[in-house]
């Protein structure tokens, strides 16, 4: 189906980023260096590494919450800036970021509410966005009343309601039980095949990564590399794929790639 | 949900009515004379009877306690957005609110009528208004100030500007607790009241009603406007706390959902 990712467009283009936290100053952070990344539209990308290797920070100067100390970084061709003022993407934390006080469709409707969408386009995207993550029944909810697996599953409605290109994850399952973690995991694929985004996914889980992407990008820490990338093909994925060879392969490469920046 | 209300109802009612009977038992069986503890059924007597003058000084009261109250709360959360949309003046002044809070600030009610006069009620009003303006201020500063970095960062991914994430974030998150610094400063209002009335002002209100009845060793007199006035500090309580239920409705909070 994305085999032939290669004739689609760049969704994300990296050149030699480096981003230094407090220059000048006793607390310097080299967070990342030398950063050359590049992402096809349709792509599946999961960033994994060793706490502080700075994925976080990356996907942060996709999102241009932060801005690179050097390089350079383009997104559909524009500025990390010009492309989140233009709200081409949509973003998804570990900390599910719904608001208390909005209902599940409220919350979901809140970017459409920004851009200034009328109220009934707002409710009908909405109710397209809770079918799309089966959660119909739970529109008049408010987040407390929700377990964190539904939460996140609001969370990526809101993420993906004005139909951005790119998704951007930021370790979105790693506050759930394993069991939720895995639904959601074969969730997301099956909402990344419906919708055709691009996503960039955080995690520092090893079965994760190789599991949900079409590649992995290892990071190495202090200052934040790339160590390597590492191309995953399982096709369509279920939860028996869990327990393919292929899958164990795929795993097993990524534990080495990790084992090498370990080893340093 | 009707039965769960009236479970939670009835045994604080059951408790006050069976410690209002082991009062006016023990009265009566251990012969307490009535000036150390008249029974409740005397001070009941009493308030029906000194009605007009109680509902008067009650009243009174009542109006320097909820203006203050009002003025307090306003001025409270003015500063505290003020002091959000400006980061060295939340630094600056946060500590030192923080400081003055913890100090008995009825204290002061002498010194505020030399600064604003003994004739009005103004300088009672501004003892009101010091001691609830303070826990306002700094819890709404703090509710308006701690938001997850995640939903500031949500925010930036719509291109949100500063007044956008005050609107939309800051001001719901900080409603909470808005209504906890309300919870306190209500009941407290009715306090600061009463405690500046016995430094000066009209000598109308319900605190010169008890400290001249208790003169004249009219206890149970004292003893209802006591109870006058608890009803008025429960009053206000009791409407900061419908206040908080109408205004956070996503805060009662029903079953949590499994998956």
């Amino acid at each position: 189906m994305r085999e032939n990712s290669e004739n689609l467009e760049e969704a994300v283009s990296i050149r030699a980023a480096d981003k230094v936290f407090n220059p000048d100053s006793d607390n310097e952070v080299q967070a990342l260096l030398g950063i050359d990344l590049d992402i096809k539209e349709g792509d599946f990308i999961s960033l994994i590494g060793p706490s502080g290797c700075g994925k976080s920070t990356l996907l942060r100067l996709i999102a241009d919450l932060l801005v690179p100390t050097a390089g350079e970084v383009k997104v559909f061709g524009k500025t990390a800036n010009q492309a989140r003022l233009d709200q081409d993407y949509g973003m998804v934390f570990q900390h599910s970021g719904l608001f208390d006080w909005r209902d599940v469709s409220a919350n979901i409707e809140l970017p459409l509410e920004l851009k200034g969408w009328s109220k009934a386009d707002r409710q009908a995207r909405s109710k397209e966005m809770l079918e799309l993550v089966r959660l119909e029944e739970f529109k008049d909810h408010y987040p407390r009343q929700l377990s964190g697996g539904m939460q996140q599953r609001v969370s990526i409605a809101r993420a993906l309601s004005f139909e951005p290109r790119l998704l951007l994850m930021d370790e979105p399952f790693g506050a759930l039980d394993e069991m939720t973690r895995e639904h959601m995991q074969v969730e997301l694929l099956r909402i990344w095949r419906e919708t055709g985004t691009t996503v960039v996914f955080v995690t520092h889980s090893i079965p994760e990564a190789a599991f949900l992407s079409s590649k992995v990008v290892v990071l190495s820490p202090r200052p934040g590399r790339i160590h390597s990338e590492i191309t995953v093909d399982l096709g369509d994925r279920t939860d028996q794929t869990r327990e393919d060879p292929e899958f164990f392969q795929a795993t097993t490469e990524v534990r080495e790639a990790l084992r090498a920046v370990e080893a340093g | 949900m009707k039965n769960r209300r009236v479970a939670s109802v009835l045994p604080p009612v059951l408790v006050g009515i069976i410690g209002l009977a082991l009062w006016e038992g023990a009265v009566t069986v251990f012969e307490i004379k009535e000036f150390l503890l008249p029974k409740p059924s005397s001070i009941w007597a009493r308030l029906i009877e000194e009605w007009g003058v109680l509902r008067h000084a009650t009243w009174e009261t009542g109006k320097i306690a909820i203006s203050g109250l009002l003025i307090g709360i306003l001025l409270g959360v003015l500063l505290a957005l003020i002091t959000n949309r400006f980061k060295v003046l939340n630094d600056g002044l946060t500590p030192f609110a923080i400081a003055i809070n913890a100090t008995p600030i009825v204290a002061l009610a002498p010194i505020f009528n030399v600064w604003f006069g003994l004739t009005g009620t103004f300088s009672n009003q501004a003892v009101v208004i010091a001691v609830v303006f303070f826990p306002v201020f700094i819890n709404t500063a703090k509710g308006l100030n701690e938001v997850h970095p995640n939903e500031i960062e949500l925010m930036h991914s719509y291109a949100s500007g500063d007044w956008t994430i005050l609107r939309e974030v800051r001001i719901p998150n900080a409603l909470p607790f808005f209504a906890n610094s309300l919870r306190l400063a209500a009941p407290l209002s009715v306090i600061a009241a009463i405690v500046a009335e016995y430094f000066g002002g009209p000598q109308d209100r319900i605190g010169n009603v008890i400290t001249s009845s208790a003169g004249f060793a009219k206890y149970d007199v004292a003893w209802a406007a006591i109870a006058m006035a608890s009803g008025l500090g429960l009053l206000l309580f009791g409407s900061a706390l419908v206040t908080e239920r109408l205004s956070m409705p996503w805060r009662i909070s029903g079953d949590i959902k499994d998956n």
